[in-house]
């Protein structure tokens, strides 16, 4: 049987996500076929052709997938299933939204957010905000999976993979899409970035945020905040770091006015190399920090952005 | 309308719980229990949409051992206005959890179930979808606003690019995300007269669905520990060390 992956993607582009995913999945035994639901989504779907290690390329472009609702991507994916011996997405919020309607709708458990996989029916995944790492070993003919990007490497783009069109069309009908606000950037995406700079409820309010900017510019970093920043509207939603934001791992991770509870440690404590920058001498932050420095964000920050 | 609250039984948010010494499992001995935040983020909601007449009935319902009683009385002291105890000693996951969720579904028939995105234990952000799915009905997760316009919901919906907005028909499932509201704390009169509310206790078995596990867990280990690190004395130092010895920077 082969691997289905079901591929991140804007229609336009591959997200690195499912990169990972593919990497991920050459863990397991058999061809890897990634899908490509979108509309419009020719750009996606070369991209996807090119991932090393793929087989084949499945591609639905029709409107109602133009928005990933999951009730029409679920049904499409149940149609398509029954090739597959195991179904794998990023766990990003797409993934986390249509997975467990697959997994309920084939009548198996789910299991989500894997870190690691031991054979094709044992995963490891973290739980109680990574403060335990469980080993679970699955008894479902068909294992539908979510996967924490940052444990695996992303798959490289050298591959040449068969690309065939389904004529599959799916929508129940009872959910529309009505508007998006999705940030425009130029800066790296949080997952995917090699350095991320992150400021908490030490930063005050949201114009402060402009001297991790001035930081980010110089090392090409993505700008994340714990939860405290998000909810205090300095930054939006979509910056959040943590057991139920982001979670991240990049070469080094600048926390700058972040207590570092387990909540938010729990999105980031696999980052290679952690600075903390924190005026309190006890924040538990500095426990997990590489280098920390204990100093007033708003002088340091400055300084540490002229210094670069 | 009438809504339904699923709500969990999980350890606090504030314990960092560690596996047992042998790993056979998380060592959960004395350790402080809470209803999930995310569940406390929903039956608020669902008390506001009583509050602003929308709403004429919240129940709150969970599937577990006798002492989740504690948590559903703590949402009958938010306001819910009646609770349902579905009970089982073993451990449920969540497909079997959504299994007998549809069974209470089909019970109350709500127009609107809210449940949080999310178990602060197993981490599993999955009891909503799969209850969607099993329902037949439409799925609104991650919700950081939710406004019932006649037989819709108007659900703003928190993704890893900003924020979406979708119209859902009524009946559906909505998933509560940390912006939704804030909840508020139980009054002391209030903790006293939800002892007075009815709080129903079901057996799972009576629900007639499959609750076997497919998962198991064979062991449960600490993840691994960082080495502890340096305090720089200066900005100086710092980024001395993140050139030259971490070699993080150029
Ligand atoms: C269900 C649930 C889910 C959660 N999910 C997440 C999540 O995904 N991500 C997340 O981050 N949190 C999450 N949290 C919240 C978490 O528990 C903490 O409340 C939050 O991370 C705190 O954010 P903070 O560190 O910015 O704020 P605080 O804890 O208030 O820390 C602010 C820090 O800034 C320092 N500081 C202040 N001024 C200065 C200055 N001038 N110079 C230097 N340092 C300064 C202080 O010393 C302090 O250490 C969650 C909580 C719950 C209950
Ligand atoms: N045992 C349970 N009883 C009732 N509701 C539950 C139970 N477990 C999970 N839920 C609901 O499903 C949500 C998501 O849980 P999970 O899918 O386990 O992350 C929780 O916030 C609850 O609203």
């Amino acid at each position: 049987m082969s691997i289905l992956v079901i591929a991140e993607h804007d229609n336009e582009e591959i997200k690195a996500s499912t990169n990972n995913v593919v990497t991920a999945a050459t863990n397991l035994e058999g061809d890897i076929h990634v899908l490509v639901a979108g509309s419009n989504c020719s750009g996606a779907k070369d991209q996807a052709a090119k991932i090393s290690g793929v087989a084949k390329v499945l591609v639905a472009d029709s409107p109602e997938y133009e928005h990933c609702l999951a009730e029409n991507i679920a049904d499409l994916i149940v149609a398509i299933s029954a090739d597959y011996s195991h179904i794998l997405s990023p766990a990003t919020t797409n993934g986390k939204n249509y997975m467990p309607r697959v997994s309920a709708l084939l009548d198996v458990a789910q299991i989500s957010d894997i870190t690691a996989i031991e054979s094709s029916d044992t995963f490891e995944r973290p739980i109680y905000a990574g403060n335990c790492i469980a080993t679970v070993q699955n008894s479902d003919t068909k294992k539908v999976i979510t996967v924490r990007t940052t444990a695996f490497d992303a798959a490289q783009n050298d591959g040449s993979a068969e690309v065939v069109d389904l004529q599959e069309s799916h929508n129940l009908g009872i959910s529309e899409f009505i508007k998006e606000e999705i940030a425009e950037s130029d800066r790296p995406e949080l997952t995917s970035a090699d350095v991320i700079i992150s400021g908490g409820r030490g930063m005050q309010n949201g114009d402060n945020f402009k001297i991790l900017e001035s930081v980010a510019d110089k090392l090409g970093a993505a700008i994340g905040a714990s939860r405290a920043a998000v909810d205090s509207g300095f930054v939006p939603n979509d910056y959040q770091v943590g057991q139920t934001g982001k979670i991240v791992a990049p070469n080094l991770y600048i926390a700058v006015g972040i207590s570092g509870a387990i909540q938010h440690l729990a999105g980031m404590k696999d980052s290679k190399v952690i600075v903390a920058i924190n005026k309190d001498e006890d924040a538990p932050i500095f426990q997990v920090a590489d280098y920390g420095l204990v100093a007033d964000l708003f002088t340091a920050v400055p300084e540490l952005d002229a210094k670069l | 309308m009438k809504i339904l609250v699923p709500i969990k039984r999980v350890v606090d948010y504030n314990v960092k719980v560690r596996p047992k010494a042998d790993e056979s499992g998380v060592d959960l001995n004395n350790v402080k229990m809470a209803i999930n935040p995310f569940c406390e983020i929903a039956v608020e909601e669902a008390v506001r949409l009583k509050e602003g007449g929308t709403a004429t009935e919240i129940i709150a319902v969970t599937v577990g051992s006798s002492a989740s009683q504690e948590q559903l009385r703590t949402a009958l002291a938010l306001g819910a206005d009646r609770a349902i105890l579905v009970e089982t000693d073993i451990e449920v996951e969540p497909l079997a959890i959504a299994k007998l969720l549809k069974g209470v579904v089909e019970k109350e028939s709500p127009d609107l179930v809210i449940l949080g995105k999310q178990a602060i234990d197993g981490d599993n952000n999955q009891t909503s979808q799969m209850l969607a799915a099993l329902t037949g009905y439409a799925q609104a997760t991650f919700a950081s606003e939710l406004k019932i316009e006649g037989e819709k919901a108007l659900v703003t919906r928190e993704v890893d690019g900003g924020l979406q907005t979708i119209s859902v028909n009524l009946p559906c499932i909505v998933s509560t995300d940390l912006r939704l509201n804030e909840p508020r704390y139980a009054s002391l009169p209030n903790i006293m007269k939800a002892k007075q509310k009815p709080l129903d206790v079901i057996e799972a078995v009576s629900l007639g669905v499959d609750i076997e596990p497919r998962n198991k867990t064979l062991k449960v280990s600490p993840p691994p520990v960082r080495e502890a690190g340096i305090i720089v004395e200066t900005v100086d130092d710092l980024v001395d060390k993140l050139k030259n010895e971490a070699k993080v920077i150029t």
